[in-house]
């Protein structure tokens, strides 16, 4: 499986133009980082895979075919800020179940105790509210993950646990992941493979 | 500054902020309570006796008595009972159009600028002429009532719950929500209800001062309610062929329970906000 976006071109205000041509693709059996400066576009881009984002012209495509909007979306973005991404006023439990419902044993790989799930989003430090947010993405029905800088906020050790669980999660699913950072020596790390985002921007 | 605020002294001394607020709201809503169910279980069909009629307040009558010697007090919370009645009637009619209105404005931009519209359109009419309208439209009464000053008081609260409504629909969990496949009806009831639960609460509370007190003044037009039922508003307008005759004790007394128990249900208001939104506390 293959996700390919054709030369995608979006701005959000006439004066300025964000992205130019983009293209770019990814299988479902590898990692691919992207790396660029702070307010290139590369968020923009990533709403504009995972469908945030409709009013760019190009085309992205899974298998050659536009991807359905209506069911569950396919291709799931992860943000930066999870705590932006939960109802205030729901439970943990709730907040995670709304996707779907985790094994005990994914809960584990990924270090979600099970005393955080009667608690409300605002008494959960960002790492732990981050686990709930990976978690939640990693539906079955998802074939592609856009990780926005999702362990921005995170200690070395709090990262290396969070990255290790979910690459081993979708190595073993056939997820493909675009992995978005700052951290050149992360994505070495992590990534088959790294683009540029100044190099693939025809700006 | 060693010194101690007089609210920090006395009795209440050992409570805190918000358990005053607590034990004021207690408290009015008890008086409230009390109001209402001695006015629900009086009868308020007073024998007439003319050997007392017309008589100042004493002890045995506190409020005085009318021209055909009934008792005022009775007479006066029975009155107010019927206006409870009547405030909650209207003010959770109104509220349920509001929230109604406010979701039906999230649907899409048509619906918003319809929605948008018929709050201009209701805001720009006269409440007095628009109770009237309705009232006599519906046949007066309890029912004619209690319709007309719901729908002429979901204005402000649609205003506020619309506002409310098109912030949390842009917000990432939302977004998140369609992207999981969730319907828009879904969203509407698990993410966006939930929130907009206290306003609609608050709102609801706060319309019943106004319900009350345009309740009386569109009875005292002779647009309201029938003039045998003992409504404050009834009381008033009667009233006002005697006070020439100096029973002020007529009007007096009525018309200040009417404003207490306004006051009250106010006071009930504004201390709830205060708990459900503490950052707007201190304005």
């Amino acid at each position: 499986m293959n996700l390919k976006a054709n030369n995608i071109t979006f701005s959000y205000s006439k004066k300025r133009q964000i992205l130019k041509d983009v293209s770019l693709s990814i299988n479902n059996n590898e990692i691919i980082g992207l790396i660029g400066d702070s307010g290139s576009g590369k968020s923009t881009l990533c709403k504009i895979l995972s469908g945030y984002i409709t009013n760019y012209t190009g085309e992205v495509t899974m298998d050659n075919k536009a991807i359905p909007d209506k069911d569950f979306y396919p291709v799931q973005l992860i943000y930066q800020h999870p705590e932006k991404t939960m109802n205030p006023k729901w439970k943990m439990e709730k907040v995670l179940n709304e996707s779907w419902t985790p094994t005990q044993e994914l809960k584990d790989t990924f270090g979600l105790k099970d005393t955080w799930l009667t608690r409300w989003p605002n008494e959960l430090s960002g790492g732990e509210l981050q686990r709930f947010s990976i978690l939640r993405a990693l539906n079955p029905k998802t074939k592609f993950i856009i990780a926005d800088e999702i362990s921005t906020m995170l200690d070395a050790v709090t990262q290396v646990q969070i990255w290790e669980a979910l690459i081993k999660h979708c190595k073993a699913n056939n997820i493909g992941i675009l992995a978005v950072s700052h951290d050149e020596e992360l994505l070495e790390v992590i990534c088959d493979d790294i683009l540029h985002f100044d190099e693939i921007n025809n700006l | 500054m060693s010194e101690t605020p007089w609210y920090n002294k006395g009795l209440f001394s050992s409570l805190n902020l918000r358990q005053k607020t607590l034990l004021t709201i207690g408290l009015t809503g008890l008086v409230l309570l009390v109001i209402f169910i001695c006015g629900t279980l009086i009868n308020a069909n007073l024998p007439t006796d003319f050997s007392i009629k017309m008589q100042p307040p004493t002890f045995d009558h506190i409020f005085g008595t009318d021209w055909m010697g009934r008792d005022m007090f009775i007479r006066t919370i029975k009155g107010l009972s019927l206006s409870i009645m009547i405030g909650i009637g209207a003010s959770i009619i109104s509220s349920i159009i509001a929230t109604i209105l406010a979701f039906v404005a999230s649907v899409n931009k048509f619906c918003d600028s319809v929605v948008s519209w018929l709050i201009d359109l209701f805001a720009s009419i006269p409440h007095i002429l628009l109770l009237m309208m309705i009232s006599i439209a519906l046949g007066k009464g309890a029912f004619g009532v209690i319709m007309a000053v719901a729908f002429s008081h979901w204005v402000n609260l649609t205003r506020v719950l619309r506002a409310e409504v098109l912030q949390i629909n842009t917000s990432e969990y939302v977004a998140l929500s369609k992207k999981f496949g969730k319907s828009k009806l879904w969203i509407a009831k698990e993410h966006i209800l939930p929130l907009i639960l206290s306003q609609i609460f608050v709102g609801t509370l706060l319309v019943f001062p106004h319900a009350i007190m345009h309740e009386s003044s569109i009875t005292f037009l002779g647009f309201g309610l029938s003039p045998h039922e003992p409504a404050i508003g009834i009381i008033l307008s009667e009233s006002m062929t005697y006070l020439a005759m100096g029973a002020w004790w007529l009007a007096f007394f009525p018309g200040l329970a009417l404003l207490i128990v306004v006051l009250l249900f106010d006071i009930i208001g504004d201390n709830l906000k205060r708990l459900f939104d503490p950052s707007q506390a201190n304005k």
